[in-house]
């Protein structure tokens, strides 16, 4: 308990610091939180112009393939707000040996160099997200239950925790091959995949991306959930998963990190 | 004298650029490989033609285009902005000044010299066009195949020249990636990269044919899939070149305005 305290506090430290950084470029954290409005439009206008010519496309209609696209916003929000920013400068903590410093402080070095960056204009995704959730269920013409935004929700953080650990066991491979500045690029642009509804994919695609890469966990399910389609046992399913794939992550981030040799020293 | 000199430094210049590109080479696949939309947006395309084809494209139009979209995105690329804007900030934009050839032209040497390693990916992305949907769509004879050319290098040109542009703007302001940003968000919804500009409601086409962004993916795209006859083809790439040599007006009206409030800080 009095460590979870103390990680607390750290975590409000940290959180505090990069706002406290971004503060300084008032200007810039304007133009960056209007950028993203504009950004997440973009991933609308497909969607508006297919809708035009149908009702349905691979068994979703405007307003159900809306709730992925508003999940795949929030997500993206997340990403590139708390994970990304973080996990790059990693990389560069490993390829400059200042990753030293990290090591020597006395607390757990995933979690210093998971929580050591933040982006808060990123949160503009929150307010696009529930834009887009508000005018997709007046499209559907109802409101989701209770039941349905809990289970949701409690989706919201297994898919956070999913995409996290894919991120670092991502980083992990830093410690292998130096060289991978971009491969947050790479990341996101596979991500950008999770912004359809997971059945428009087939075959080994599909496959792909509910088990390797579980993008459909990630955006697909949650909008099920408000849809009120998903049954508790693929709920649990996906807590099982998630855990598993978090437990992973973190065996092979201590054994990546049980290689590192320092640079330059 | 002085062109001749700079066409005497042409091959060395490309031998150079070549060989950044090469010695980067992972990283440079890495960049290559984040290009996925096209293939994304395929997949909801050709979800949604598999139950009816929506205006003259079914799934093998879809999937023609979408690979030519991928292969042109690959040899039309431009970061030229991005290296301005660094260059710069970092003063190492004095070592280029010294060297007898406009920067416009080195930046562009630079740009295309990498283009055969791009190839590379290209072709690949060809070859599945060819086993997928066959030939049937490719430009028929050599006037098309040239018209497809015309326009390929006009989509590079614009993409390249609105890029050093923008760019240019780092010499009046701190930076401009900002406007890059907006640039490039306006670029992927209206220029084809989403979707084919036919697909847009008709009142929204017309106005995208007055704007530069549809020449620098749609243009070439729909030429290497045969879509225009040849007078609507004539007519789109001489809009492509207006933009291209308006573009070339800007970047060089920029430039020369910029350059002499550059200090070169830190250089």
């Amino acid at each position: 308990m009095h460590r979870l305290l103390r990680y607390g506090r750290l975590l409000i430290a940290q959180m505090r610091a990069s706002t406290l950084t971004l503060l300084q470029y008032r200007f810039d954290f304007l133009a960056d939180g209007m950028l993203e409005i504009l950004w997440a439009a973009t991933a609308l206008v497909p969607l508006v112009i297919v809708f035009r010519a149908r009702q349905a496309v691979a068994g979703w209609s405007f307003g159900e393939a809306l709730l992925v696209t508003g999940w795949f916003t929030l997500l993206q929000g997340i990403l590139e707000g708390a994970i990304n920013p973080s996990l790059t400068s990693v990389v560069e903590h490993i390829r400059t040996g200042t990753l030293d410093f990290v090591l020597l402080k006395p607390a757990d070095a995933q979690f210093l160099v998971s929580t050591a960056k933040f982006q808060p204009w990123r949160a503009t995704n929150v307010l696009t997200a529930t834009a887009v959730f508000i005018y997709a269920f007046r499209i559907l013409g109802r409101v989701p239950s209770w039941t349905d935004v809990v289970t949701a929700l409690f989706l919201l953080m297994t898919s956070t925790l999913l995409l996290y650990s894919m991120w670092i066991l991502t980083i992990s491979a830093a410690f292998y091959v130096v060289k991978i500045d971009n491969l947050s690029f790479l990341f996101s642009s596979i991500f950008d995949a999770a912004r359809w509804p997971s059945t428009i994919f087939r075959g080994f695609l599909s496959f792909v991306f509910t088990f390797v890469i579980p993008l459909a966990l990630m955006t697909t399910y949650p909008a099920l959930a408000l849809l009120g389609r998903l049954r508790s046992p693929t709920v649990m399913l996906v807590l099982a998963g998630s855990l598993l794939f978090a437990l992973l992550a973190r065996a092979v981030w201590l054994l990546s990190i049980g290689k590192y040799t320092s640079a330059s020293s | 004298m002085k062109a001749y000199a700079t066409a005497r430094a042409l091959p060395t210049l490309f031998k150079v650029g070549f060989a950044e590109a090469v010695a980067y080479r992972g990283e440079f696949l890495v960049w290559m490989f984040s290009t996925t939309m096209p293939l994304i947006m395929l997949a909801l395309w050709s979800a949604v033609a598999r139950e009816a084809p929506i205006g003259r494209f079914g799934e093998k139009e879809f999937v023609a285009y979408f690979l030519a979209t991928f292969i042109v995105r690959q040899l039309t690329g431009s970061w030229v902005s991005w290296e301005i804007n660094y260059e710069i900030r970092n003063g190492t934009l004095s070592l280029r000044l010294l060297r007898p050839i406009h920067p416009m032209l080195t930046f562009a040497i630079q740009n295309l010299a990498a283009q055969p390693l791009r190839l590379i990916v290209a072709l690949p992305m060809a070859a599945i066009w060819l086993v997928a949907v066959g030939t049937g769509q490719f430009p028929h004879g050599p006037l098309a195949w040239l018209a497809f050319g015309l326009a390929l290098l006009g989509g590079w040109l614009v993409t390249y020249l609105a890029s050093f542009s923008i760019g240019c703007l780092a010499f009046f302001m701190e930076s401009s990636i900002k406007i890059m940003d907006v640039w490039l968000t306006l670029f992927f919804v209206f220029s084809g990269y989403l979707m084919p500009v036919e697909l847009f409601p008709p009142a929204l086409r017309n106005v995208l044919d007055w704007l530069p962004f549809r020449y620098q993916i749609g243009l070439p795209v729909e030429l290497l899939t045969s879509a225009h006859g040849a007078a609507a083809a004539a007519g789109l790439i001489a809009r492509q070149w207006c933009w291209a040599v308006a573009l070339f007006i800007s970047a060089s009206w920029l430039w020369r305005k910029g350059l002499t409030r550059f200090a070169a800080y830190g250089g």
